[in-house]
């Protein structure tokens, strides 16, 4: 991780702190159906193992408190943190609190002696969170996963294309609620396009 | 636009994957031990059909994994797609 005066969000520029500030009233137009907003920085740990070791499972449910997701597109620890998004059959990408940089130690220190890898990717990718009604339908326009209810549901997670940017696609609930965990340099880009794609249905900026 | 089932992730649209050509090729045990136009048939040689045909396909904008697909070249239909190191269905070699 850098270090921390050197921190910056990739949307920093963007002062969606202010826009969230603006008070719901003041906001021209009534229903907002997309609601945006940039999740604050997590830390985030590559992890590739064999999941069809005992000894892989158990020492990461050790440190995390539940084992990888063997099912694929799926995502371990409910709706808090840690949790655990799988990418591919020996690969996941774990979630935890900023603050919380004992994660990354604990799991390499657990894993030292198999054959396994842990790496710490928190400024790799910026999180941008896509709510309300008219969420499903914005994530439709720009990319070709089937996320229709009976498809796609809360704790199911993938990597996918999103107006060609390279996602992750993460629903936290029914709602929906998604995380959408993009490279850092493409973080602009995916925010622009979002809001222009959720302008239709109302868009509003949250913290 | 194909959609192709990748046999982790489920059905994908065809733009999240790349295709890296004929599957199945086999590289020489003993690179030394063959001729010139031996190695090059291995390198650059490959089959055209117009029909049933085995290509490797990989998950680059998912799983990342790279796995076969069993396609008909002509009406695209894909009969299968199996994982990296398991027989071609129909295949009883
Ligand atoms: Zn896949």
């Amino acid at each position: 991780m850098a270090d921390a005066y050197l921190r910056q969000s990739p949307l920093a520029h963007l002062g969606l702190a202010a826009r969230a500030a603006i008070p719901p009233e003041d906001i021209e137009g009534t229903e907002a159906g997309v609601v945006l907003c940039e999740r604050p920085a997590r830390h985030q740990i590559g992890l590739r193992g064999d999941a069809r070791r005992p000894a892989f499972r158990a020492a990461v449910k050790g440190v995390l408190g539940f084992a990888p997701p063997a099912k694929a597109t799926t995502a371990a620890g409910g709706t808090g943190l840690p949790r655990a998004l799988w990418l591919g059959p020996d690969e996941w990408l774990v979630v935890t609190d900023d603050d919380d940089a004992a994660t990354v130690a604990d799991l390499s220190e657990a894993l030292a002696r198999q054959h396994a890898h842990v790496v710490d990717l928190s400024d790799a990718r910026a999180v941008i969170g896509l709510a309300g009604a008219g969420a499903r339908d914005v994530l439709m326009k720009g990319c070709t996963l089937d996320v229709h209810r009976r498809a796609f549901g809360p704790g199911r997670c993938t990597r996918t294309l999103l107006a060609r940017a390279q996602v992750i696609v993460h629903q936290i609930t029914q709602a929906p609620d998604y995380d959408l965990y993009v490279q850092r340099s493409f973080a602009e880009y995916l925010w622009a396009w979002l809001e222009d794609a959720g302008t239709e249905y109302g868009v509003r900026v949250t913290a | 636009m194909l959609l192709i089932p990748c046999p982790w992730c489920g059905r994908r649209d065809e733009s999240e994957f790349a295709c890296g050509g004929e599957a199945h090729i086999a590289r020489p045990a003993d690179p030394d031990a063959v001729s010139d136009a031996e190695w090059a048939d291995y390198l650059f040689m490959r089959t055209n059909p117009k029909g049933a045909h085995r290509e490797r396909w990989v998950h680059v904008h998912g799983c990342g994994r790279w796995f076969n697909v069993a396609r008909h070249t002509v009406t695209h239909d894909i009969s299968a797609a199996y994982k990296v190191g398991e027989k071609p269905p129909g295949d009883a070699s």
